[in-house]
């Protein structure tokens, strides 16, 4: 509580009931049936251990959930709003369509929320440290910028291929103060960089703190990122109810690593009437080899720490992916979609790029509301969704992130030079 | 009797430490992987690591990575890997080998086949460097099933409950990773592994190997006084990269810096 704070009637303060739904998963070392757990080398063992137990202290110390509280809402900004698109489910003539604004965020996308819950137990935890990966800079971005928040040193690992590409997210990291390290190896983009912040994180654990951006890698991030990213469908689950009187009839979400699509999933586990879609990238389509739908193409494997699906060849070893959104671009998915896809509680689909830049425009043209080109995947989906039901049906999409950054890209595709 | 165990036994006899020298098979090229296995154990190696390439070897360093790279530009599959463990049999059936690699490819080829096609080339045990006792129970018991020992790392971090857990686990021999890090990283505290050696003793009377950051014959020489087996991976894949391209320095260097090894730890083994 700082300087300005008067005593005051606060909010509910959030409790661990309020964040954990009653699914019995995973268990105490990570597992969604064979999906997760946790494949590192024993130099890393200790450390997880470690972070798991930091992590399940926290998860009930009110302080700490209520210091989390407080900076999502005044630091990020939320809750974000529900915002009714009126004129796409008109013009699309089925469903009602409900975008979950998490563009609306600070820094512009759902990385937030994460990277604010890892870093405020990262200083509690006494770590000065932190490290992440990124592929196209947002989750870097988030990390710079909470690292910025809370006066801590910050080193993102990037693949020199993603750099080049993304040069205004280096950019920005620098401005935040953080230190952008170029990953030559591999197929030098995402994958390679969740490889090299590994091995820092294993050389300085001492004062290192490794906020993973997604709900993959060892146990227990898959669990510590979807816990703070569930912020999204709790919200969005209790505006709908307030605003419409019912639960929606679908939920609809991209998915790369699939920290938004968990984020919204998790709350409606246990509501079977409630459908739900995660979107994955086709890119040039699944055919041609060229996409990044772990779950609809992959099978299951181990990488990054845990068991999921993976793209691979036929010997085992990680293939290239391919995406027009950067943030799709991701070999491998987070073990609960993978266990979500067994039992069949979530349907994988997947869109091209050509559809996903279709949704961008569309919704840009028609809402007056930019996508991210991730999140322009699930906007893509629930266009072909909505004919197909009821007026008088609901239908959220998770509006991940904003578009801005995805300018260059899409002026490109179209043939022009900005 | 196991060749691992064998091979340990025969060397406490002698008062020796085994040398244990890693490549990465297929590096620089798939043809020169059995002759260098070869020329590995005539200038003294005991017992070879060979490691099993893997396009996201999360705890090896740049040097062992791009040893990786050099092989899947050849796309050398696990399977290739065995059959190069084959082939060198066929001349030596005396030296263990221990392949070391990542568990996807063998999750690909599926546990059981691997350890059968595994154990009938002569393969000895196996090390999966991301699979912790934790994940490992079915594998752990296919491979001891075959007659192969599972090799299992030990850390700087490693606390009581998992060493017991680790060695509860491991046959063959114990894999002491000698720094926070991964391969090939800075130097090493002697004095500090030797405690840490003294730790895993309690929990097993399996041999304890050393590696990660064995750099020169100096470092291996201490080594030897403390541990029961000395790995060199990252210098000796570092010398194999400088001569790729021409077998014959290759070979040279690698029989000089192993020879050297060699001697050093010799000396070490007798005072000890």
């Amino acid at each position: 509580m700082g300087a300005l704070e008067k005593s005051v009637a606060r909010p509910q303060p959030l409790t661990l009931h309020d964040i954990r739904e009653d699914t019995g998963l995973p268990d105490a070392r990570g597992h969604f049936g064979i999906f997760g757990g946790r494949f590192v080398a024993e130099t890393l063992m200790q450390p997880l251990l470690e972070l798991t137990d930091a992590y399940n202290r926290y998860l009930n110390d009110s302080d700490f959930l209520r210091e989390l509280d407080d900076d999502l809402r005044n630091y990020v900004g939320r809750p974000s709003p529900l915002y009714h698109a009126e004129r796409l489910s008109r013009r699309l003539g089925g469903a009602q369509i409900l975008l979950k604004r998490e563009d609306l965020n600070h820094t512009g996308a759902h990385k937030i929320n994460n990277t604010i819950g890892q870093a405020l137990l990262a200083r509690r935890m006494g770590k000065t440290r932190i490290i992440a990966e990124t592929g196209a800079g947002q989750h870097g971005v988030a990390s710079a910028t909470v690292a910025a928040r809370l006066g801590l040193e910050c080193v993102v690992y990037m693949g020199s291929e993603d750099i080049r590409r993304q040069a205004l997210n280096v950019y920005r990291m620098k401005l935040l103060g953080a230190a952008v390290v170029p990953v030559e190896s591999g197929s030098r983009t995402l994958k390679d960089a969740l490889n090299e912040a590994m091995r820092d994180w294993v050389t300085n654990v001492d004062n290192t703190f490794y906020i993973i951006g997604t709900v993959a890698g060892p146990h227990p991030y898959p669990v510590m990122v979807r816990d703070f990213q569930a912020i999204i469908g709790r919200e969005a689950r209790a505006q709908c109810q307030d605003r419409c009187g019912q639960l929606p009839d679908a939920v609809v979400a991209c998915v790369g690593g699939g920290s938004n699509a968990i984020g919204l999933f998790y709350p409606f586990i246990n509501d079977p009437q409630v459908r739900m879609f995660g979107v994955e990238a086709a890119g040039d389509g699944i055919a041609t080899g060229r996409h990044a739908a772990s779950l609809c193409a992959g099978r299951p494997g181990v990488l990054h720490g845990n068991r999921t699906y993976l793209i691979e060849d036929a010997d085992g070893q990680i293939i290239e992916t391919h995406s027009i959104s950067a943030g799709l671009d991701y070999p491998g998915v987070g073990p609960e979609h993978a266990w979500l896809k067994e039992t069949g509680r979530v349907q994988y689909v997947s869109i091209s790029d050509e559809e996903a830049l279709q949704g961008f425009h569309d919704l840009t043209r028609i809402e007056g509301i930019m996508p991210a080109l991730e999140s322009s995947h699930a906007i893509a989906h629930a266009c072909k969704l909505a004919p197909t039901m009821r007026q008088e049906e609901i239908i959220i999409v998770n509006l991940s992130g904003r578009g801005d950054k995805d300018i260059h890209t899409v002026a490109s595709r179209q043939g022009i030079r900005l | 009797m196991s060749r691992i165990q064998a091979c340990f036994d025969g060397l406490r006899q002698r008062g020796r430490a085994a040398l244990v020298p890693f490549i990465t098979a297929g590096d620089p090229h798939p043809g020169a992987t059995v002759a260098l296995m070869h020329t590995l154990v005539e200038a003294g190696a005991d017992i070879l690591e060979l490691g099993v390439p893997f396009s996201d070897p999360m705890a090896d360093g740049p040097v062992i990575q791009r040893a990786s790279e050099r092989a899947l530009k050849h796309h050398v599959s696990l399977r290739d890997v065995i059959l190069m463990v084959r082939d060198f049999r066929a001349t030596d059936p005396l030296t263990p080998v221990v392949l070391m690699g990542y568990l996807n490819p063998v999750e690909v080829m599926g546990y059981e086949k691997f350890v059968m096609e595994a154990s009938s080339a002569g393969v000895d045990g196996v090390l999966t460097v991301d699979l912790p006792p934790e994940e490992a129970g079915p594998f752990t018991t296919l491979l001891k099933d075959r007659g192969m020992d599972p090799v299992f790392l030990f850390a700087p971090t490693t606390n009581e409950e998992r060493a017991a857990r680790i060695c509860a686990a491991a046959s063959g021999f114990v894999y002491y990773v000698s720094l926070k890090g991964v391969t090939g990283a800075s130097t090493l505290n002697v004095e500090d592994v030797a405690e840490h050696i003294r730790q895993i003793r309690r929990h097993t009377r399996l041999p304890v190997g050393v590696g990660f950051g064995v750099k020169d014959a100096d470092t291996a020489t201490q080594l030897a006084r403390v541990a029961d087996a000395v790995v060199v991976g990252s210098a000796l894949v570092s010398a194999i990269e400088s001569t790729a391209g021409d077998e014959a320095r290759m070979h040279a260097a690698a029989r000089e810096l192993i020879g050297s090894l060699r001697a050093g730890m010799d000396t070490a083994s007798r005072t000890a």
